[in-house]
């Protein structure tokens, strides 16, 4: 299995669905090999031996607790999910500045420059490694998760004739809508293209799948992500500024333009017409983070929104337990896990018909993202009129009960046997 | 002696706008998605169908008879969207072969909430029916055949009907049979029919089934099956919503050459014949006592009144709008009580159901919300409304009374679900 994030190291949805569906797997006893980039960051000059090909560049086998079936193999690579290759020269640049600060050397980084910079280059590269693994691992099948594993995936599978599943989590009409980076376009086809099986994670992506990149609807396979059940623990709110007497209506996830935060500003504004008792909290980071807390203030709710950055862990749950509410705008959202976490934590929803969740749970409240006026609406039909929140709680937490990784695992494995099938 | 009585239940609901909470325009009804199921209800359904009986009325010189029940809410849209329906309804009512039924004027529920305003909108109904078709209804039928020992007292008190009608529920009737007539608990002059379930749904719900194992239904083969009751019952109560005929069972099923036929079956044995309720209970003695102290309806396979009031929102919904009677009345404005009496009508609680909405069917018919959150939502924006235009009304003088006994029935409503 191929995959670019993984628990903790995670920045969106992608790393909770490689773990869930990992996990699911290991307890259905299917043998995983998770190949992962890792961040560099403090050990980059691994990163730089990786242009000798005399050098090791594979790290040692790692095993995860709780996963006796699945070896975790890393490769170093700054590859992040979520990068866009803007914000990927700059992070180079920001490693290499870090770098030179620790190091007081400038000379060894100059000729890497280029080409580490080379967001094309650095995802071959990552391709050509993972060949190199391969060919010590036993495996049958190659599991592919987005663009950025793609070439590798490709790749192994031409070098070893096995067959490749590539699993489409977003494409890039949903990260960027019609400014599409050409060259990510052209990879995430190409993988699409070679894959023996196309899995998508909804019938929203599906049809993107289809009609965008060209693929036979027969290959194309739609399976939902599940949630993890945390168990609810009964944690203690911690010490916040958010005073209890207050509604508290969440944001969470990263702040990009895909995501709507604007909507969300926007449909803040109008709430605060009619409902004064309530406090807006978006907590995530993004490329419009900035904007986001600009906007705030131009509209006059500055006071009124709480920007928490980017929550992981035990901090998402607590921001679960005090929401009265999770609004989520997003202009295209292939699939979208945190709502399904909000209603495992007993936090009624509203989420974009835009969105691939919507297909699997009834129990929302569901808008256009571009329909500020009916966000609104029913962002303060939820604070005014209490039973609409106990109806939605009591039957999206049943809801969501009957979403399980065991059972996007058990379609998983019957792909990948079909892929072998047909393989031979 | 085998006896068909037919009564068809006529109705269409006033459907609310989209009304936000940033809204306060004080009108609330959707004027032209209404307008376009009138219409289309009519061209598809009530033309053709009251068209179909009238041809076998005249065929078989009166012999063939039906009942209605068409609500006030359906008669004012037809009026203003169909008036063509209404003089067919007339043209019907003029062959003294069709008996028009009473029931609350709003198809509301307020039996439950307010016997004031339930007394208020049956007088308005039977006054409506007087007027639009000269004839004073004997039988009363209460909004989706909700039925209790209580209902029967309260219209054997009102002094003006024989027969009320209900659903021959099976926990109701036991090993009893539907095809008689009964007299209620607690009652002695009034008269209890009950719907025969069985043949009824198999006209309204199974009819162009094709998993159904007895389709195609023909008319021959429902004939027989109405003969068998010769012998163990004296009449065959067949009630349904009209929108069976064209609607339901849209006229590419047969639905109407099964109805066309239907009259030439039944009479080919001898001892059967077409009455109408008001006949039946003229004509037949009753058979013993029915007993009904919980509320029953004829609605999904529970036959109770969680499809109204199951859950949270459709409880306080219903509580909140009964809670301004007395407002609204001592308001004396007439066009705000009659925004109220719109609002009553039960199909805005139907569609706040949430029992089968994750299987998504049955309760999707011209329902005009995406989902039942949608739909207490857009009630209760509008209830906001109406509040703060009776609140520009101080009331004058107390008038009306106070809910009765709602709070025990919503209690048992909601611990049914």
């Amino acid at each position: 299995m191929l995959g670019w994030e993984f628990p903790p190291f995670i920045s969106g949805g992608l790393g909770t669905a490689c773990y869930g569906l990992t996990k699911a797997l290991d307890q259905m006893g299917v043998q995983i090999t998770f190949v992962l980039p890792t961040v560099v960051q403090s050990q980059y000059a691994t990163h730089v031996k990786l242009v000798s090909p005399s050098m090791q560049p594979i790290h040692t086998p790692m095993k995860v607790q709780q996963l006796k079936n699945v070896i975790f193999r890393t490769i170093s690579s700054p590859l992040q999910p979520y990068l866009t290759a803007n914000s990927y020269q700059k992070k180079i640049e920001e490693s290499l500045s870090q770098m030179q600060a620790s190091h007081g050397r400038t000379d060894k980084f100059v000729g890497t420059l280029d080409y580490s910079g080379d967001m094309y280059a650095e995802v071959q590269r990552y391709a050509e490694l993972a060949v190199r693994l391969a060919a010590n691992e036993e495996f049958d099948v190659i599991h592919a998760h987005d663009w950025m594993t793609y070439p590798a995936g490709v790749a192994v599978a031409r070098a070893t004739g096995k067959p490749l599943v590539v699993h489409v989590h977003s494409t890039e009409f949903d990260r960027s809508g019609e400014h599409v980076n050409q060259m990510i376009y052209d990879i995430e086809r190409m993988g699409m293209h070679a894959a023996d099986r196309v899995i998508a994670v909804s019938y929203l992506t599906r049809s993107i799948v289809i009609s965008r990149y060209g693929i036979s609807g027969d290959k194309v396979e739609v399976v939902y992500n599940g949630v993890e059940r945390n168990g609810s623990s009964n944690l203690l709110v911690g010490n916040t500024t958010i005073k209890k007497d207050e509604k508290i209506v969440l944001f969470l996830g990263r702040i990009t333009m895909q995501k709507g935060p604007d909507y969300f500003l926007r449909a803040a504004k109008k709430v605060l017409e009619k409902f004064d008792n309530v406090r807006f909290v978006m907590a995530g980071s993004g490329d419009l983070m900035h904007r986001a807390v600009e906007m705030a203030a131009e509209l006059g709710i500055g006071s009124k929104v709480l920007f928490t950055g980017f929550l992981r862990g035990e901090d998402v749950n607590k921001i679960f337990k005090m929401a009265d509410l999770y609004v989520m705008p997003s202009v295209s959202e292939p699939f979208g896990i945190a709502p399904l976490e909000a209603l495992d934590n007993d936090v009624p929803i509203i989420i974009s018909k835009q969105s691939g969740v919507s297909e699997v749970i009834q129990h929302a409240l569901k808008v256009d993202f571009w329909d500020v006026d009916e966000i609104a609406n029913k962002i303060v039909a939820v604070l005014k009129y209490p039973p609409l929140g106990v109806t939605l709680r009591s039957h999206g937490n049943c809801e969501v009960r009957k979403l399980r990784w065991r059972d996007s695992a058990a379609r998983c494995a019957k792909i990948y046997e079909e892929a072998l099938v047909g393989a031979v | 002696m085998a006896s068909v009585c037919f009564y068809f239940q006529v109705h269409q609901p006033t459907r609310l706008r989209h009304y936000t909470v940033f809204d306060n325009n004080i009108h609330y009804f959707d004027d032209r998605k209404n307008a376009e199921i009138c219409r289309k209800v009519a061209n598809k359904c009530y033309l053709p169908a009251n068209r179909l009986i009238l041809d076998l009325i005249r065929k078989y010189d009166g012999r063939f008879r039906v009942a209605y029940s068409v609500t006030g809410v359906l008669l004012e849209q037809l009026e203003a969207y169909s008036p063509e329906v209404l003089s067919t309804f007339d043209a019907l009512a003029r062959t003294g072969c069709v008996e028009f039924l009473a029931e609350t004027y709003y198809h509301s529920l307020s039996f439950l909430y307010s016997r004031n305003e339930f007394a208020a909108q049956v007088n308005k109904h039977v006054q409506r029916i007087q007027d639009l078709f000269g004839q004073t209804p004997r039988v009363f039928r209460n909004t989706e055949l909700i039925y209790n020992n209580d209902l029967a007292s309260l219209i054997e008190s009102m002094g003006c009907f024989d027969a009320v009608i209900s659903e021959g529920a099976d926990h109701i009737l036991g090993y009893r049979s539907p095809n008689f007539v009964y007299t209620p608990k607690g009652c002695n002059r009034l008269r209890l029919l009950l719907k025969n379930y069985a043949l009824s749904d198999d006209i309204a719900f199974r009819f162009s089934n094709r998993d159904w194992s007895q389709w195609p239904l023909t008319a021959d083969k429902f004939g027989h099956w109405v003969s068998k009751v010769n012998g163990n019952g004296f009449v065959v109560n067949l009630f349904m919503d009209y929108e069976t005929l064209g609607e339901h069972q849209w006229k590419e099923t047969g639905i109407f050459d099964f109805m066309r036929h239907l009259p030439e079956e039944i009479f080919r044995h001898p001892d059967n014949n077409f009455k109408t309720p008001s006949e039946v209970v003229k004509t037949y003695q009753p058979m013993g006592v029915v007993d009904v102290p919980h509320l029953i309806s004829w609605a999904d396979t529970e036959r109770d009144l969680s499809a109204w009031l199951g859950n949270a929102m459709q409880s306080n919904a219903i509580h909140e709008l009964y809670r301004l009677e007395k407002k609204i009345k001592g308001s004396g404005d007439a066009k705000l009580i009659g925004d109220w009496r719109k609002l009553q009508t039960s199909d805005h609680f139907y569609y706040m159901c949430t029992k089968y909405f994750s299987d998504g069917d049955v309760h999707k018919y011209f329902n005009p919300y995406d989902s039942p959150y949608d739909s207490y939502i857009n009630f209760m924006n509008i209830l906001g409304n109406l509040h703060l235009r009776c609140v520009k009304h101080p009331p004058a003088a107390p008038i009306g009374q106070v809910a009765q006994n709602a709070e025990s029935l919503t209690a048992d409503a909601v611990a049914v679900n």
